[in-house]
């Protein structure tokens, strides 16, 4: 019950806050308005038990990659004129589109899953030997999801080595 | 309802109510020292060897006027002391004072995680403070601070990352408790990993040597220099509760928490009759008084400097001394 009241007070309060978002005519407050988002959406972790994601979403969105949003929206000089031999009603009209788009996937989803049962939750969680959420989480990642972790590190590893080369062109 | 609601309600008020009065002690324990470390006598005017001095500058810090200047983003210049201020003091509830469960808010088992993650949000307090005043100094300095502490934060992140692969848990009182089986303080099994969270600590807060932020021959004062008032002291607040997390947490992971020295020297057991909480508060002490004493003794850093040591120096040891703690704890013990 608790739990129910508290799930949709905070997804009213993301939607409101991800509206901000997209509404707010200044770039630097709706940057702003994106970081409580986040913080909403790492709280919905917390009422769901799943802390360690809790706070990667803290850490990882709203204290990294949000502030590096801010500085690019800060040092960007963020004018409109740019834009005036463009139509801006095409724009909005594509924007129309992939909304439609994604509200028919959504009601697509609805009507699919409508009277469904809920699926089992993952049955490795359950045998897996070790307690705790930073544990089973780490558990799955070296043992079943071995290869994609891998393959995932190998991918920021070569977005590192990129940046740098990217950075240090002048040197060759 | 007792149980979950009203005590934790009451060990927050009571964790907060202390920090902030350590809050308002520091200033005074800093200009003192200071003034020793210089052969001065430091305050001595208000009430017996200036004590009062520490009740009387947040009475004038209320009394003060607070402006707006007229061309700030009148939102944010209000939300930026905010959004420093609160993850300061958010980071107080992970944090054990004693062994027993009284002694702190809660213990969840993703804590040290929580506070890497809840300290990397004051960032936004200091970025937003530069920019909403609408003034070149300011944002110039909440610039360089936010390079700083972004630097400083991977080196310190990865530098804990050791001492979270020693204790074998994220959670704080759970690394205590692995220090007491251990019988050693990870002060003395993981030294490089204690120097690189103080200096990095040290770099976060932008304390001397690492106070570039507030440079104020370059800069005039720093990212706050248009707060007045209230809205000016909740900066300072939030800097000395950053200053006390970091003390706090340095006792915390290398010198023992709540525990005595040597908790595993049986000889040494009569030292548990004084409580643990007394241990903590003294060790806390003695990190304040150090960070002070580092301030009287070191000059600024250059901004070049800064970035080199961070970068180059910090975390090649910080990511070295993962390797090194993971092979000894995977082949030698």
């Amino acid at each position: 019950m608790v739990e129910t009241i508290v799930f949709y007070t905070l997804s009213g309060l993301i939607l409101g806050l991800g509206v901000a978002v997209i509404t707010t005519p200044n770039t630097v407050h709706s940057v702003v308005f994106l970081v409580m988002n986040f913080l909403g959406v790492a709280v919905i972790y917390v009422v769901l038990e799943a802390e360690f994601l809790a706070v990667i979403q803290v850490l990882v969105y709203a204290g990294g990659i949000v502030v590096l949003y801010l500085f690019v929206v800060m040092l960007v000089n963020l004018t409109r004129e740019s834009e005036a031999h463009q139509d801006p009603r095409r724009l909005s009209l594509f924007g129309l589109a992939l909304a439609g788009v994604v509200l028919l996937e959504l009601a697509g989803i609805v009507v699919y899953s409508y009277g469904r049962e809920p699926p089992a939750p993952v049955a490795a969680a359950a045998t897996s030997p070790v307690q705790g959420n930073v544990e089973q989480i780490g558990w799955l990642l070296y043992t079943d999801y071995l290869i994609p972790f891998e393959v995932a590190s190998v991918l920021l590893l070569v977005a590192m080595v990129g940046a740098i080369v990217l950075a240090k062109r002048e040197l060759s | 309802m007792v149980d979950i609601v009203l005590i934790p309600l009451l060990k927050i008020a009571v964790v907060v109510n202390a920090v902030l009065v350590l809050v308002t002690i520091m200033p005074l324990l800093e200009r003192k020292v200071q003034g020793w470390v210089q052969s001065r006598l430091g305050p001595m005017r208000v009430g017996p060897w200036g004590l009062l001095q520490a009740i009387v500058d947040p009475i004038k810090l209320m009394l003060k006027e607070d402006i707006t200047p007229t061309k700030a983003d009148k939102w944010l210049f209000t939300l930026a002391p905010i959004m420093a201020v609160v993850p300061a003091l958010a980071v107080f509830s992970v944090i054990p004072f004693g062994g027993d469960g009284l002694f702190y808010i809660t213990d969840i088992n993703v804590g040290l995680l929580f506070i890497i993650s809840v300290t990397s949000i004051g960032v936004y307090g200091i970025i937003l403070a530069g920019w909403a005043s609408n003034s070149k100094y300011p944002l110039l300095a909440s610039l360089r601070a936010a390079a700083q502490l972004i630097s400083y934060e991977i080196a310190v992140t990865m530098t804990l990352v050791s001492v979270i692969l020693t204790a074998g848990t994220l959670s704080m009182v759970g690394i205590v408790e692995a220090q007491q089986e251990t019988g050693l303080w990870f002060g003395f099994v993981q030294p490089v990993a204690f120097v690189l969270v103080f200096i990095g600590g040290l770099a976060e807060t932008n304390r001397v040597p690492f106070d570039l932020p507030e440079a104020e021959q370059e800069l005039t004062g720093g990212f706050h220099t248009e707060y007045s008032g209230m809205r000016w002291a909740l900066f300072f607040l939030a800097e000395y509760a950053n200053m006390i997390v970091i003390a706090a947490v340095v006792t915390t992971l290398f010198w023992g928490g709540w525990l005595p020295p040597f908790p595993s020297v049986d000889a040494l057991a009569f030292l548990d009759l004084i409580p643990g909480w007394i241990w903590f508060l003294g060790k806390l002490g003695v990190f304040l008084y150090l960070s002070v004493w580092i301030r009287a003794t070191f000059p600024r850093y250059r901004y070049d400097q800064l970035m080199r040591l961070g970068w180059k120096v910090l975390i090649p040891i910080a990511i070295a001394n993962i390797v090194v703690t993971a092979v000894v704890k995977v082949w030698l013990l």
